[in-house]
């Protein structure tokens, strides 16, 4: 009898396994002839979380464990002056993007785990500040999520800005999906819209709903690490985690609902469903979806006449299979995806820079730039 | 009178104490399962199987053997090449942020979990003795 049961068990744990390996949409594919190499030009960093491309030579790094490089020519200054950083779990000092204007502006934008508040724990912070010789001035609190809690998963988070004065960025579930991210009146699971100047916007999609948090843009989302302006459209493009399966790429509307975890493509990590829905009237479909999960983790998109071929491709890195994935897309549909510098290490950033070339950031090395074979 | 007072305080705060830093193994095991669930697994796994190439596994794992070693991972983050059940990994584990109390409770789930066996309870003061 026992013999029988490990039988349908072995059979019922085959059926997981065959559903969550199953490739979803174009498969991955594996140039044959490589027409590029790389270098690297910033080394010895753990975790390469964010990058902010002041110039092609002139950049800023966080490291996930608390520290904020300033790194010119290859050479590493740590910036002074960051306010508290809760390294926990997947929590740390997390993205670093600087303003549009930051010739007049000389803005820096970055996104921390945070302890302060009265709860214990943490929840995800927004900064701005400035740098005068290798140190934060003028730093301000734009942005910090509530209520702390001392779950080690899901605080996003990346940033990004449109062309109309907006700051973006992210929050994740923080480990509570069952309450947080279809909650409006709560943080995380969110992607949220500020003024530059940490102001909440007057035409913010919930600035008129009671009790609401008026930063909320879009909700129901469950941990996204990838976050860009679309260089032609403008739009918000932001990819997420996904639990086992199911990650996924969407372009971000006001107000809209994106499902988590009422829809989903993915399942638990031990394999058993968290529902059987994928699709519901008034939750938003993703673009794309991953099958089985890549870990996906920093977005961009190549504009420049660097890599011909790969002009308005998405890039997306990939922490669990350690490459970075190139996607084309057709009529906002992808059709093909390929892995570029495969085995690499696990891919925590994607920036391109402003010289156009695209730069990594890889654990364990540091930042990655891609040179193409002439 | 009052020194009676003063030593049942004594006494009781004692025993607070001596019940504080014992806690039960079963309650530290299942502290440490919702600790391993919550900051491990996604890439230890479920069963601590890791993931070929880039996660060690955490099932009878021949790492886990030295564990001051694997305390102080845990403590203060692992990075290099390693070597556990004859396959190498270079990789980097950063620290979770765990107190020691919490590296104890996940410690003592791991190492009697997926094949691993130890008669060894760790203690948080265990945990707080290994320095960097």
């Amino acid at each position: 009898m026992k013999t029988l049961q490990h039988f349908f068990l072995s059979i019922s744990i085959l059926g997981v396994i065959g559903c969550d390996a199953q490739d979803h949409g174009p498969a991955i594919s594996t140039p044959k002839t490589l027409d590029y190499s790389y270098e690297i030009v910033a080394d010895s960093i753990d975790i390469p979380w964010g990058l902010s491309m002041l110039s092609a030579t002139d950049f800023l790094v966080t490291e996930k464990a608390g520290t904020l490089y300033h790194i010119v020519d290859g050479v590493k200054t740590i910036v002074k002056g960051l306010p508290p950083v809760y390294v926990r779990g997947q929590g740390g000092l997390l993205d670093v993007a600087h303003s549009p204007d930051y010739n007049e502006d000389g803005l820096i934008y970055f996104t921390t785990s945070s302890p302060l508040g009265e709860e214990k724990g943490g929840h995800t912070a927004l900064y701005s500040a400035q740098l005068k010789k290798d140190s934060l001035i003028n730093t301000s609190l734009l942005y910090k999520g509530d209520f702390n809690t001392k779950k080690g998963q899901h605080w996003g988070s990346r940033i990004a800005f449109d062309e109309e004065g907006h700051v973006f960025f992210s929050i994740g579930d923080r480990g509570n999906r069952e309450v947080n991210p279809q909650d409006i009146t709560r943080d995380g699971g969110k992607i949220y819209r500020l003024n530059r100047d940490g102001s909440i916007p007057s035409d913010n999609p919930f600035i008129d709903n009671e009790n609401s948090r008026k930063a909320i843009y879009s909700y129901g989302h469950r941990n996204p690490q990838g976050m860009i302006t679309h260089p032609e459209t403008g739009k918000i493009w932001v990819h997420e985690h996904g639990p086992r399966g199911g990650d996924e790429i969407n372009i971000i509307k006001p107000g809209k609902n994106y499902g988590w975890p009422i829809i989903t493509y993915g399942i638990n990590y031990s394999g058993t469903p968290i529902t059987d829905q994928t699709k519901k009237e008034g939750m938003e479909q993703p673009l794309y979806y991953w099958l089985p999960s890549i870990a996906p983790s920093g977005m961009a998109f190549s504009t420049s006449d660097i890599y011909p071929k790969w002009k308005g491709n998405l890039f997306v890195g990939s922490l669990r299979f350690e490459y970075l994935e190139r996607l084309e897309l057709k009529n906002n549909t992808v059709v093909r995806r390929e892995k570029v510098l495969d085995s690499i290490g696990r891919v925590r950033n994607i920036e391109q820079g402003p010289d156009g070339y695209l730069y990594l950031g890889v654990e364990g090395k540091g930042i990655v730039k891609i040179i193409p074979k002439s | 009178m009052k020194g009676i007072s003063l030593f049942l305080i004594a006494s009781f705060t004692g025993l607070s104490l001596f019940l504080h830093q014992q806690k039960p193994l079963a309650q530290s095991i299942a502290d440490g399962e919702e600790i391993y669930i919550d900051f491990c697994m996604q890439c230890h796994m479920t069963n601590g199987e890791g993931v070929p190439g880039a996660f060690p596994p955490l099932a009878n794992s021949d790492y886990l053997l030295d564990i001051e070693k694997t305390i102080y991972a845990l403590k203060f983050g692992l990075k290099g090449p390693i070597t556990v059940n004859g396959k190498a990994y270079n990789s980097v584990m950063a620290s979770q942020g765990l107190d020691d109390e919490e590296i104890a409770d996940v410690m003592n789930y791991i190492l009697r979990n997926w094949g691993n066996e130890t008669e060894e309870v760790i203690t948080e003061e265990k945990v707080t003795s290994v320095l960097k």
